[in-house]
């Protein structure tokens, strides 16, 4: 804000000031509204609405300040005249606004003119009065004594500062409801460990030196081609993103017509053209849409191959479950998929059985990661390509339905009722623990009210 | 101290012979003291040329990813279609907060969030109808940190309590949310950020005092530590891709990391913003990330270039950014501000799309919904906005 405020204030690209009448007094060095807002517009290309809300968060933040009706800090987009504040009262000078400082200011206020304090100061005025009632004479006394040094200055002047101190004490103590731009929210910076850390010592040191190897030893690839990656993304997913190209029959949020919704709820007995040609875009997309697993699971089933699919499912839920069912869950992978024998039993290369036989002896979180990952590899570079081009898929691709758009309603300023839906969290009866457990699996999310 | 000198069989005249090599003391010490004195000799060094050798690999290390940036980001984005003119407008507004809005989280079912305030009041809403739903009073002030659980039946919270607490939704009159609490994660400062995983009985978290954790919902278990900020973490983000064991967290110490779950180890770093990061977004393909932060930019980190691509910058936007997410496609971010605004960029070419006013002060946490129909932003205005 500082830096947009020097440049507001350069003798050649800054605003041109000129003396403001304020009544029968000239003060010099001020401009209007409109020359804050036409500086903006002109020097960044911003529109009319976004000048004029960052002229305000200045006028806001104490940086420029009204001269007329200074109790209002607020940005005009007219003739009314403004000028900058003093570095003096910058917020980022961060004098402690005391309470002393307060009340002198607000006893200058009140001796000078008695009623002039505005209700909140008032209300100020007196806790202070009571608060620090003891050096009251003292705060008198310097509010005396600064009016009396004032007098001597010429009406523009004490006009100026006056406005100066009064939009210095909106913003150091604004008024109730109004909202403080000096709060922060919870301090940051109390992290022990950046004093510990910023330590250059030899642990330092042999980390960065451990990260860099690591890094090196990585592959890092070409911009060229990562590049690429987003033009080729962006490519293929634009079509499905709603608020990019809209979306079919209508957006709920925009309609209110949650049709869509209930087109593309979790499990459908035919879903919509975009998400069948979306499960083609990456096995990922169908493994991770419940409809397309179901897909990808009666098409295994075919292939004599559906305990993979099964298997890696387990995985999944030994990974993201319970630490406390852990030895439980690999017992039972184990008997389903890799005992000998096994009912399931999963086709993995002998190197990875054998680690993962000897990884089971001790079991743990991570301990099948090797052979899930050999099982999805195989999903995915072999049985996915196969779908993709099976009966199964074309037929999903030819029956999938395109939902036609809502027609616009007759009388649109009519509002649509706005149907609630059952919370996911009804699902279960409260007390019911065990099914609580919720795995990683597709979990069912309620069917919407048509 | 013993010192015993060699007696000197040379003796030197001077400018009759080169002085002899001066003799070094050969020192009795006690075996403790020698240990100490080489000790500390041999620190001296090893720390000196520990310093080189780190240097030596980051100047390597940068040169080598300098080499592999043959093309920027603008010009490979000249072929793509400019986007045409931009209109959102707020759909619903929730009202109900009695203070400012912190954090929120869509459910999986795309029209239930979750949000917390700084009165410690933490909010389910079904935002499509703007009902609320369940209401939970935490004990303590500035709950930043607030998630969904996965399967819609729970949700997380925390914030200056340095806890993250699990809630199982009821609808139960007669139950008191707050008597099923379960306090799962215990940090030494506020927590800023959590998120489930793929279930509900993992939580990750982050938190000012430095470090990000994993835990275990049901037991309290802490599972995996992540050392490696220098200063207080801000904000998380689980990676998308399908093998699913990494995230990345943003501090106040201005860096990005990419940790490995499982190891705990941080395998990238990014350190490019002037400023603490406050919050961080994986593009939808999980090959980049994007950060938004106090130094009023956001940008675009590409994990397989291992560096920052792309930048998003106005002159005319001094406040931080608070929040970022992408829409569905990955092709627009948007981004919450502190000057009240929302700024929607294209990813892409680097340009500015649209400008979003409506909220009355700063908008401290963003969302698109999990099926890209809309996004929600809290502010500190007490109110949350729809946006479509």
């Amino acid at each position: 804000m500082e830096r947009m405020i020097v440049s507001m204030q350069d003798p050649d690209m800054g605003i041109k000031m000129r003396n403001q009448r304020l009544l029968i007094t000239v003060i010099p060095h001020a401009m209007t509204g409109n020359d804050i807002v036409e500086w903006l517009i002109q020097k960044y290309g911003i529109s009319e609405e976004e000048s004029l809300h960052l002229g305000n968060l200045i006028v806001k933040h104490g940086y420029i300040y009204p001269l007329r009706d200074p109790r209002s800090l607020v940005l005009r987009a007219d003739e009314s005249p403004y000028r900058f504040q003093t570095p003096y009262f910058w917020t980022s000078t961060k004098w402690p606004a005391t309470e002393l400082d307060y009340a002198i200011y607000l006893a200058k206020k009140n001796i000078r003119k008695q009623g002039d304090l505005i209700e909140h100061e008032k209300d100020n005025y007196n806790l202070l009065h009571k608060r620090i009632n003891h050096t009251w004479d003292f705060v008198v006394m310097q509010a005396r004594e600064q009016l009396r040094a004032a007098k001597q200055r010429r009406k523009g002047d004490r006009i100026v500062i006056d406005c100066q101190e009064q939009a210095y004490w909106l913003v150091n103590r604004p008024p109730p409801g109004a909202p403080n731009v000096l709060e922060q929210g919870p301090e940051r910076r109390n992290c022990q460990t950046t004093r510990v850390q910023l330590t250059k010592n030899m642990d330092y040191y042999k980390r960065e030196i451990e990260y860099c190897r690591k890094a090196m030893a990585r592959t890092r690839v070409k911009s060229s081609i990562c590049l690429e990656g987003y033009i080729k993304f962006n490519e293929q997913y634009v079509p499905h993103d709603p608020i990019m190209s809209g979306c079919l029959p209508s957006n709920p949020w925009i309609t209110d017509d949650t049709t869509y919704w209930a087109m593309n709820a979790p499990t459908v007995p035919t879903p919509t053209k975009l998400r069948v040609e979306r499960w083609g875009f990456s096995f990922s997309e169908l493994i991770t849409d419940p409809l397309g697993r179901a897909q990808l699971l009666e098409f295994l089933k075919k292939e004599f191959s559906a305990e993979n699919l099964s298997f890696w499912e387990a995985c999944e839920e030994l990974r993201y479950g319970e630490q406390s069912r852990i030895a439980e869950i690999v017992d039972s992978i184990y008997q389903q998929f890799l005992a000998p024998g096994a009912t399931r039993w999963v086709n993995i290369d002998s190197k990875t059985m054998e680690r993962t036989l000897e990884g089971i002896k001790t079991p743990h979180r991570y301990v099948m990661d090797d052979a899930q990952m050999h099982i999805y590899m195989l999903m995915k570079k072999d049985s996915y390509p196969r779908f993709l081009k099976s009966e199964l898929y074309r037929n999903l691709l030819a029956e999938a339905v395109i939902p036609p758009e809502t027609k616009k309603r007759v009388f649109p300023f009519m509002r649509k009722q706005r149907h609630s839906s059952p919370s996911p969290a009804l699902l279960l009866p409260a007390g019911d623990t065990e099914e609580k457990s919720r795995g990683p699996t597709a979990s069912p999310v309620p069917e919407e009210e048509s | 101290l013993l010192r015993q000198q060699e007696p000197q069989q040379h003796p030197w005249e001077p400018g009759k012979q080169t002085p002899p090599p001066t003799r070094s003391h050969r020192l009795s010490l006690p075996a403790s003291f020698a240990k100490m004195a080489t000790e500390g000799l041999h620190e001296n060094e090893t720390l000196a040329s520990l310093k080189n050798e780190a240097e030596s690999l980051k100047g390597k290390l940068e040169e080598e990813t300098m080499f592999l940036h043959d093309v920027l980001f603008h010009q490979v984005a000249e072929r793509v279609e400019a986007l045409g003119q931009f209109v959102m407008k707020t759909r619903r507004t929730l009202k109900g907060h009695g203070n400012k809005v912190l954090c929120m989280d869509w459910c999986k079912d795309k029209r239930r969030i979750v949000s917390s305030s700084q009165d410690g009041k933490v909010i389910v809403w079904d935002s499509f109808t703007t009902n609320k739903e369940h209401a939970v009073t935490m004990p303590c002030t500035w709950v930043m940190a607030c998630a969904y659980a996965p399967s819609g039946c729970a949700i997380a919270c925390g914030g200056l309590d340095n806890k993250c607490s699990v809630y199982p939704l009821t609808f139960d009159k007669n139950e008191n949310m707050a008597a099923k609490k379960k306090s799962v994660a215990m940090h030494t400062n506020y927590l800023s950020a959590c998120s489930f995983t793929n279930s509900d009985m993992q939580i990750l978290t982050a938190s000012g005092d430095g470090t990000c954790a994993l835990w275990d919902v049901e037991s309290g278990q802490l599972l995996q530590s992540f050392h490696g900020h220098g200063a207080d973490v801000l904000c998380l983000d689980l990676a998308p891709s399908e093998t699913g064991n990494t995230f990345v967290s943003g501090g106040c110490d201005k860096k990005a990391m990419v940790w490995d779950m499982r190891s705990g180890q941080c395998i990238q770093s990014f350190e490019t913003h002037d400023s603490d990061i406050n919050s961080v977004r994986y593009y939808p393909s999980g090959d980049a990330f994007a950060s938004g932060s106090d130094d009023a930019t956001c940008r675009l980190y590409d994990l397989r270039a291992d560096r920052e691509v792309a930048i998003y910058s106005k002159e005319s936007i001094i406040f931080g950014a608070s929040s970022v997410d992408f829409s569905l496609s990955g092709r627009l971010l948007f981004a919450g501000y502190n000057d009240y605004t929302i700024n929607v960029w294209d990813v892409l070419k680097g340009s500015r799309v649209s400008i979003l006013f409506g909220h009355e002060n700063r908008v401290s946490t963003l969302r698109v919904s999990p099926d890209g129909t809309a996004f929600c932003s809290g502010s500190w205005d007490h109110t949350l906005r729809i946006w479509a």
